[in-house]
């Protein structure tokens, strides 16, 4: 057969097909360029701007290493909130849980110390066992009985939630008496000072937390597996990614991760409440902070660095309103517009994919 | 058949609900040869190397690699079997880099502690391995090796993935519809790949509307008709028309093609 048409040897074998050349041009196209590149550019650009504001507006008052570590302090249970929440959103899901998840592993930590008098480092181990067992049901629910993440974690919020009032019989457990008793609970609490700054080892963990993920998405297999599933869970399969596996460990890890805040709940607040506002706003809260960080809902987009700027973006404004003696309705008012704008924002970045 | 085929399938049955898209078929790829696989939209030819590359598990039937019976319960499975596929979707992660793609699910490591323990992907040697692959194809990306695939062409994207399963197929690479985007350079290019993959030995099967293409560089041509093989034919005693007639029904295929 020699159909072999000349039009086609006429291709001269030498020119590149593909140059891939940038063919945006000036100084917007190059930043959308690096905010494609570098999802977490925007929320840092806005925590900048927003510590400068305040920082104009209030002075030293809010410039101190006391205000900026205290924000910090704030943020540190949302903060841990939104690492867990990352991961899942990324893989294209929402967790309505974690707050729940948080409190109640809290209350277990707690109870199984005072209630059945098991040692505190022992009754942590078994809390964290919990979430991450908490967080292996939802994953098994959408992974292989492939149900809407949201409906999941809508039902595990309020079966968690509902559980630790009912195991709680809604007592709390004092914070003398974990100080007198068990103070290992308390260690997430425990407060490093140095020239006016406040650290608890809360807040180290958050940082230590973000900065462990942020490296294991970007530079391990397994991270890069987890955005190809949040972007296209069926080409992620064809190419050879465990997605169910890969989705299991995701869920596992956020439901770790959860009752690691829960660890951080009673450090921060020095009690066991069931009846903490984490468990019924904890959720939100997360997802405020992912939102705002940059990442995107549908899914294979954002750095988890961008969620923890959103965490303390949201800590900026409650702590800096407040200082100015505002309303706190303005920091929700403000929250709400941060929250439109980031999306408005993923939608122009990811419209280079059109 | 005196040759044992290195990929065989036997009544293999595939429904999708009401649909049957798979209908008792019979496969046969044998030893280095380019085998393409034409037939009507809808045929079922992408069923077809579904169901022998672990992409859908048949729900009746047997595939045979080099004579043994296997049981693909996933694409992974048949990747580590030495089948790679370039599929009609192009399974590729659209947010995610060239090279990311390039390596998915088989990502190289760092030498040492940070390999082995911190489990660190070693991204000089993916990127270098990456570019080496697209430049054999003609596909020059020296600078930017990293940007997402969304960014690239839809032929572009072809390319990677048609480089992808070149570099890592080491038994059986099957292309499904590899140059339906592509410009007429842009196939040129692929087609002389599919040469070359076979000069190193490596069987091929081609699936392709164009039938310029798949008599030019086709061993044997099995056409596909509703759902199962309806004929083998070779392109040096038929002539397209044949084939078309043939894949649409306007024609009855030569006993012995069937029999084949
Ligand atoms: N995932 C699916 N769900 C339902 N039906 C399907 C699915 N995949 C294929 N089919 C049906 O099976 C039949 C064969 O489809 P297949 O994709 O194998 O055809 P094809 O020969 O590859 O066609 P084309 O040339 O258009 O690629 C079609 O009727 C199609 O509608
Ligand atoms: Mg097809």
């Amino acid at each position: 057969m020699s159909e072999t048409d000349n039009y086609e040897t006429a291709a001269s074998r030498d020119g590149d097909f593909a140059s891939f050349d940038d063919h945006k041009k000036g100084l917007l196209g190059h930043f959308h360029n690096a905010l494609h590149t570098n999802p977490a550019l925007v929320p840092l650009i806005v925590l900048v701007a927003a510590v400068i504001g305040f920082g104009i507006l209030l002075g030293s008052r809010f410039l101190s290493p006391f205000a900026l570590t205290l924000i910090l302090q704030q943020v540190q249970i949302v903060g841990v909130l939104a690492a867990a929440q990352t991961l899942i959103i990324l893989t294209a899901g929402i967790d309505l849980s974690v707050g729940a998840i948080a409190v109640l592993t809290s209350v277990i930590m707690g109870q199984f110390t005072f209630r059945y008098g098991i040692p505190a480092p022992v009754s942590v181990v078994i809390g964290l066992g919990v979430g991450t067992a908490l967080g292996a049901v939802s994953g098994w629910l959408v992974s292989r009985v492939k149900l809407p993440p949201f409906i999941v974690t809508l039902g595990m919020w309020q079966i968690v939630l509902a559980a630790n009032y009912l195991y709680s019989a809604n007592q709390t457990i004092r914070s003398q008496d974990i100080e007198a008793e068990a103070p290992f609970l308390h260690f997430m609490g425990v407060k490093l000072q140095f020239a006016g700054a406040t650290f608890t080892l809360g807040v180290i963990v958050m940082v230590l937390l973000v900065l462990i993920l942020a490296y294991a998405l970007k530079s391990t297999a397994w991270g890069r597996h987890v955005y190809a599933v949040g972007d296209d869970p069926e080409a992620a399969q064809l190419a050879g990614v465990n997605v169910h596996g890969t989705l299991m460990s995701v869920y596992m890890l956020a439901g770790f991760i959860c009752a690691l805040a829960g660890w951080v709940m009673i450090g921060r607040f020095g009690s066991v409440s069931p009846s903490a506002t984490t468990g019924v706003i904890g959720n939100i809260q997360a997802i405020t902070a992912v939102v705002i960080g940059g990442i995107s809902l549908f899914g294979g987009r954002g750095s988890i660095l961008g969620a923890f700027f959103g965490a303390l973006i949201v800590g900026v404004f409650e702590l800096g309103l407040r200082m100015a003696g505002a309303d706190p309705q303005w920091t929700f008012l403000l929250i709400g517009v941060l929250i439109i704008a980031a999306v408005a924002v993923d939608q122009w970045i990811r419209e280079v994919s059109s | 058949m005196s040759v044992e085929p290195i990929l065989k399938g036997r009544n293999l049955v595939k429904r999708y609900g009401k649909v049957t898209a798979l209908d008792h078929c019979d496969f046969d790829l044998l030893p280095g040869e380019i085998l393409a696989v034409i037939g009507d939209n809808g045929a079922g030819k992408s069923s077809l190397i579904k169901a022998v590359s672990g992409a859908v598990i048949p729900d009746e039937g047997e595939v045979f690699l080099e004579g043994r019976k296997v049981n693909f319960r996933s694409p992974i499975e048949a990747r580590a079997a030495g089948i790679e596929t370039v599929y009609q979707t192009l399974a590729m992660s659209p947010a995610l880099s060239i090279t990311d793609n390039m390596f998915m699910g088989r990502e190289i490591r760092k030498p040492g502690f940070r390999g082995k323990y911190l489990r660190q992907l070693d991204k000089p040697a993916m990127e270098k391995f990456a570019r080496d692959k697209l430049s054999e194809l003609g596909l020059m990306t020296i600078q930017n090796i990293n940007q997402a695939v969304e960014t690239l062409s839809g032929g572009q994207r072809q390319g990677v993935a048609v480089a992808r399963a070149a570099a890592f197929g080491s038994k059986v690479i099957i292309l499904d519809e590899p140059t339906a985007a592509l410009g007429v350079k842009e196939s040129r290019r692929v087609l002389e790949l599919i040469l070359d993959v076979k000069s190193r030995g490596i069987p091929i099967i081609l699936i392709s509307h164009n039938m310029p293409h798949v008599f030019e560089v086709a061993d044997r041509i099995h056409v596909h008709r509703l759902g199962r093989r309806l004929c083998v034919i070779d392109p040096k005693e038929h002539s397209m028309s044949d084939a078309v007639a043939f894949m649409t029904g306007a024609k009855e295929p030569p006993a012995e093609a069937v029999a084949a």
